[in-house]
């Protein structure tokens, strides 16, 4: 398991944001897959030097998304994802996302081509980690 | 968490001449935890300090300490007690090894692994001279002293000031290391926010010698917003909106920070009729230094008790 996360004191993001967006982030690049095991609330608090209850506070939000579960005696283990939006809701999250994807590639100066083609290869680098969509329970 | 507070204080007002360096103080530090005491220089904190340690006489109001008064904190409560004073003081003439034992033998409780593991993590070496030791290290020595007995509540005064950076995230992480034990309080003063936000479960902030906040960090980071409003040409001026902290003007541009952001602070924002409004996240400095400026109304008091939008 290679799980490296960064610490920023000092930013917008409470540090207990900062550690499920991470986790987040590496579950969805493939960086943690299904079934790997993440380090305890204590190891963690203490290889980040922050407050055990700061990480405990965002493992038990990543429970409650379904990513990570808790399992008595043996440690803390990515999971399947689990559904947690309708589509619509899914839809109305992604679209500001993808505004500001475009928005940024545009004044990058990057042709739409280039930009699905970059698109595409990020997508195929975390293939494994997609859901079967639409209204699957991905369960 | 359970019982009661380790920490209780009621009006707790200690005058200095007609000055108030403490003025009708009530706080409340759970058992378990970790709790930083904020504020400007001289708003009070050392004062504070002082009174809960039983050093210092309170003019009036009182308070209990692990559940004793602190006008009259008997010896097997300090016992339980580790204090660190922001002057280290240190017998130069000692050897770090000898600092330990000669500490060692005050405390029935002294772990001497801790006291080997905390020097060890400031780089100290047993065998060095106390009067030839930096700064940071005369720190360290220090911390060792207080955190081997195990007290039951550690209470640091600025324990941070002067340390590199080095210097203070050993002691950072020493601090964490003691929240292993889940019955430890640890109240500390400190002007760094950096670690504040890795190790507070709670805040306290004095203002003035008055208590301004007292609660959780994440109430208080949820508590303070910053809400931008961008207008065709030079901003309307601000309505009188309640927790208003600072507003500052720009070209174009109104930034207002306020506490307890609600629908009704909402509204009186949008009746200005701005191009563009959103709010935008705030760090922990932006937020306390928008608490303690002197700009902004000062009339609440943030606590755990209230209710959040």
């Amino acid at each position: 398991m290679n799980l490296n996360i960064v610490i920023n004191t000092g930013s917008p993001t409470p540090i207990y944001k900062q550690i499920t967006d991470q986790v987040r982030l590496a579950v969805a690049t493939g960086k943690l897959a299904v079934g790997d095991q993440l380090p305890s609330v204590r190891a963690l608090a203490e290889e980040l030097v922050v407050n055990p209850n700061t990480v405990a506070r965002a493992y038990t939000d990543l429970a409650r998304e379904g990513l990570i579960e808790s399992r008595a005696g043996r440690g803390v283990f990515v999971t399947r994802k689990r559904k947690m939006f309708t589509r619509e809701e899914g839809r109305r999250r992604l679209e500001p996302l993808m505004d500001g994807l475009i928005g940024e590639a545009m004044v990058l100066d990057f042709t739409q081509e280039e930009l699905r083609a970059a698109f595409e290869k990020k997508l195929s680098q975390c293939q494994r980690n997609f859901g079967k969509g639409g209204n699957s329970n991905n369960e | 968490m359970n019982e009661q507070p380790v920490i209780r204080t009621q009006g707790l007002t200690r005058y200095f001449g007609a000055q108030p360096a403490v003025y009708e103080l009530s706080l409340e530090v759970p058992r378990g935890g970790v709790f930083a005491l904020l504020g400007r220089n001289g708003s009070g904190k050392t004062t504070t300090i002082r009174m809960l340690l039983g050093l210092l006489e309170p003019t009036r109001g009182g308070g209990t300490v692990l559940g004793y008064d602190i006008r009259s904190l008997p010896p097997e409560a300090r016992a339980r007690i580790g204090y660190l004073t922001e002057d280290h003081q240190l017998y130069g003439w000692m050897r770090v090894r000898e600092s330990g034992e000669f500490q060692s033998r005050f405390f029935p409780t002294w772990n001497d692994k801790i006291f080997r593991g905390v020097i060890g993590h400031f780089g100290l070496r047993p065998t060095a001279h106390v009067k030839s030791l930096s700064r940071g290290e005369r720190a360290g020595l220090c911390l060792a002293l207080t955190l081997a007995p195990e007290p039951e509540l550690l209470i640091l005064d600025d324990p941070a000031m002067g340390l590199d950076p080095v210097a203070r995230r050993a002691l950072v992480e020493s601090m964490i290391y003691l929240t292993r034990r889940s019955d430890r309080t640890i109240f500390f003063s400190t002007h760094q926010l950096p670690d504040v936000e890795r190790v507070a479960d709670h805040i306290a902030v004095l203002d003035h010698s008055v208590l301004r906040a007292c609660c959780p960090l994440e109430t208080f980071r949820n508590s303070v917003r910053q809400v931008r409003l961008r207008f065709p040409g030079t901003p309307p001026p601000l309505p009188k909106i309640p927790g208003l902290l600072q507003a500052v003007r720009s070209e174009g541009e109104l930034r207002v920070t306020c506490v307890h952001y609600n629908g009704a602070i909402e509204a009186a924002l949008r009746g200005l009729a701005p191009a563009q409004m959103e709010q935008s996240p705030i760090s922990l400095e932006d937020a306390f230094i928008s608490y303690l400026c002197d700009r902004g109304e000062k009339s609440f008091i943030l606590s755990e008790t209230e209710a959040q939008p």
